[in-house]
């Protein structure tokens, strides 16, 4: 069953379009990242769903009711923010009680709510506290508590994990996991860090200028990016491309400088083929050493720069003229200056389009 | 050989050097010329500010036979409270003979209802320029910008008119209501630039959390607001009281605030200039806005720190 459905949604500020007729179909209890660099208007997106922004044109449905024209409160969602927005003069307990209390919501079921959501996100200890005693951690967890008491459908969250530090926030997104778990709802997820994304999400949503580029599974949004853009967004160090020249006599092939790259076990989408193309493979994706050869295609480059970094090691190389990224095991012995052989398979590459950039 | 003494004793000496140079906190010099110029100007600064203080406090302690001796330095031989009980129940102010008590009530009633009024209406107007951007938000600070700027002298007959046709030409809420309005552009903006700097995203927890346009007013901005509401207060507190001009022209001589019955009972032109008197009743008027100032700058420093704990 479809919790949050958006249909042709427009916003403008004066006379910039920061989201453009944009349609997203999010399902019941599922957790739904909206990534995308900053500025991409994903903050809007989510300041749109919960009532925040006035939208120019289109409709916003949550739990099957048209909810565009209600208020933030009566659409059924809580909301999480970067900097907490905490009540600064209200102990712990009135952060949490002050939507219940706007309710009317009888007393003693505040008391019930605020006591499920302390022993949920363990904070009871800190409940007669003002935020300026918590530690940010402890915030976002406060923070987190004042839509779960809330008992709503859909929880927003923009960018809870950014204003922590980094084991913090490693920490936190495990319970954030472990709470969608517990909880079920609908979640809907705004950040800017990748390994969130890909650690949290059912499907991620990768925004650029107010536009979805692709909505899918983690899985496949690494490995079967549909275009430049998504290809290049994702993955630390990003991916390899090489601009070459496809050719198609017994074997479809890329073609750049003297290499030629064979293309027979890449599942290309259609028998449609442009002449120049882009070839991608991701760092990870690459053998080295005597693993090589057994690639069906390999080939030398030399090294030039090696950045180890504990658990694996990046290795910069020039491929026939051309930078190319490869990552190792973290105790590799290669050195910079060493000409090495690398190998990988074409199967696992994304190929794109030179002109329209979408994958082939 | 020779080399290896010579260099074991200049790392010796080097040694010893590095033991015996400057250590610790550099020592500061009490006299130095930087030192004496700071405090004899603000020793000159302090006296230039005390020494009339000193001079009416003295004088106003004084029987007039002493101040006709001339000698206005010097001390009261024979302390007397009597200028004070007069400036304060008895000076005669052209009609009445009731001293500076009648304007101290008047200036209490015309202080009180008007900072209350003109705070509560200006912070309310910041907010909503501030946090909710309503149609026409812009156009409407503008003008109220602009409305700084204009000289009262422009509109101070045009007042008077306005004030007659309400049939509140000449009492104390007419007054009021001009001192309500003219306090509007300047604390208005004072209150708008506050609530800018509330994080937006408190905000926006406040409406998704169900809470109104007033709901978010009382209970979220105004507790975190403390501070600027003091210092409206004593913007307005001493600004409303020791007005001068709008007294004189929209009040008649029964609801006179006290600066101007203090102008009535110095420049009385009946019997002879009681100097005692008149610097005890300026005195007695000027003591509200000091006591605001003693009372609140305490008030005030709490208040900073207190917003200063973000949440
Ligand atoms: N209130 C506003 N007025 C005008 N432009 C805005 C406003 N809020 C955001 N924008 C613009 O909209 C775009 C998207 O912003 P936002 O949704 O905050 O991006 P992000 O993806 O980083 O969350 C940005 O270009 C930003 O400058
Ligand atoms: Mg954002």
């Amino acid at each position: 069953m479809t919790s949050v459905s958006i249909r042709d949604l427009t916003l403008k500020f004066g006379s910039l379009e920061v989201l453009k007729s944009l349609n997203l179909d999010i399902d019941e209890g599922e957790f739904l990242v909206l990534l995308g660099p900053s500025g991409c208007g994903k903050s809007t997106l989510l300041n749109c769903i919960a009532g925040l922004l006035d939208i120019s044109d289109g409709q916003i449905f949550i739990g099957g009711n048209n909810v565009t024209w209600s208020e933030p409160s009566e659409r059924g969602i809580g909301m999480v923010f970067q900097s907490y927005a905490l009540y600064p003069q209200m102990s712990v307990e009135g952060n949490l009680a002050f939507g219940l209390k706007n309710a009317r919501m009888p007393k003693d079921e505040i008391e019930k709510r605020i006591a499920r959501a302390a022993e949920v996100l363990q904070i009871e200890p800190l409940l007669k506290r003002k935020p300026a005693q918590l530690s940010g951690g402890q915030r976002q967890r406060v923070a987190i508590g004042r839509a779960l008491v809330r008992d709503v459908d859909v929880f927003l969250f923009d960018e809870p994990l950014s204003n922590l530090d980094a084991k913090l926030r490693a920490e936190l997104r495990v319970e954030i996991k472990r709470l969608h778990h517990r909880l079920k709802n609908t979640m809907i997820y705004v950040t800017h860090d990748q390994i969130e994304a890909l650690t949290l999400a059912d499907r991620i949503a990768i925004m650029r200028n107010g536009i979805i580029q692709q909505l899918d599974t983690p899985h496949e949004i690494y490995n079967r990016p549909v275009n430049l853009y998504v290809a290049g967004f994702m993955g630390s160090p990003g991916m390899n491309f090489i601009e070459g020249e496809l050719s198609h006599h017994s074997e479809a092939a890329l073609n750049f400088s003297s290499t030629k790259v064979p293309l027979g076990r890449y599942p290309f989408a259609s028998d449609d083929r442009p002449g120049k193309a882009i070839f991608g493979i991701r760092p990870e994706h690459v053998s080295c050493g005597a693993a090589a050869s057994d690639e069906p295609f390999s080939i030398d480059v030399e090294i030039e720069v090696v950045e180890p970094m504990g658990a694996d090691t990046l290795v910069w190389a020039v491929l026939d003229g051309r930078e190319f990224r490869f990552r190792v095991d973290g105790q590799s012995e290669l050195r910079a200056g060493q000409t090495t052989r690398i190998g990988f398979d074409p199967a696992k590459a994304s190929i794109f389009d030179a002109q329209t950039e979408l994958r082939l | 050989m020779a080399d290896v003494i010579t260099r074991d004793t200049a790392a010796a000496a080097m040694t010893a050097g590095r033991m015996e140079g400057p250590r610790g906190a550099k020592p500061k010099r009490s006299i130095s010329p930087r030192n004496v110029f700071i405090y004899g100007t603000l020793l000159l600064v302090s006296i230039y500010y005390l020494l009339p203080l000193y001079v009416m406090i003295v004088t106003s302690l004084k029987g007039m036979p002493e101040i006709r001796l001339g000698n206005i330095f010097a001390p009261p031989v024979e302390i007397t409270f009597e200028p004070w009980v007069k400036a304060w129940a008895t000076a005669c102010t052209g009609l009445n003979c009731d001293g500076l008590s009648r304007g101290f009530w008047n200036s209490v009633q015309i202080t009180v209802p008007s900072v209350i009024l003109s705070i509560a209406i200006a912070s309310v107007n910041g907010y909503a320029l501030a946090n909710w951007r309503f149609k026409g938000a812009d156009v409407f600070f503008t003008i109220l910008i602009f409305g700084a700027f204009i000289p009262y002298q422009v509109m101070l007959y045009p007042i008077v008119i306005l004030l007659r046709e309400l049939g509140i030409y000449g009492t104390l809420w007419g007054l009021i209501l001009v001192h309500t309005i003219f306090g509007m552009p300047i604390l208005t903006l004072l209150f708008r630039n506050y609530f800018t700097t509330v994080p937006e995203e408190l905000f926006k927890a406040a409406r998704v959390d169900g809470a109104g346009f007033w709901g978010i007013y009382f209970k979220i901005m105004l507790p975190m607001s403390l501070p600027i509401f003091v210092v409206a207060m004593i913007i307005q507190i001493t600004g409303i009281w020791n007005d001068f001009l709008f007294g004189v022209v929209y009040t008649k001589p029964d609801v006179y605030p006290m600066t101007v019955q203090l102008n009535n009972i110095v420049n009385s032109v009946q019997g002879v200039k009681e100097y005692n008197v008149n610097m005890a009743a300026t005195i007695i008027t000027g003591l509200v806005p000091l006591f605001i100032y003693f009372v609140s700058g305490k008030l005030f420093v709490r208040g900073i720190a207190a917003g200063a704990v973000k949440g």
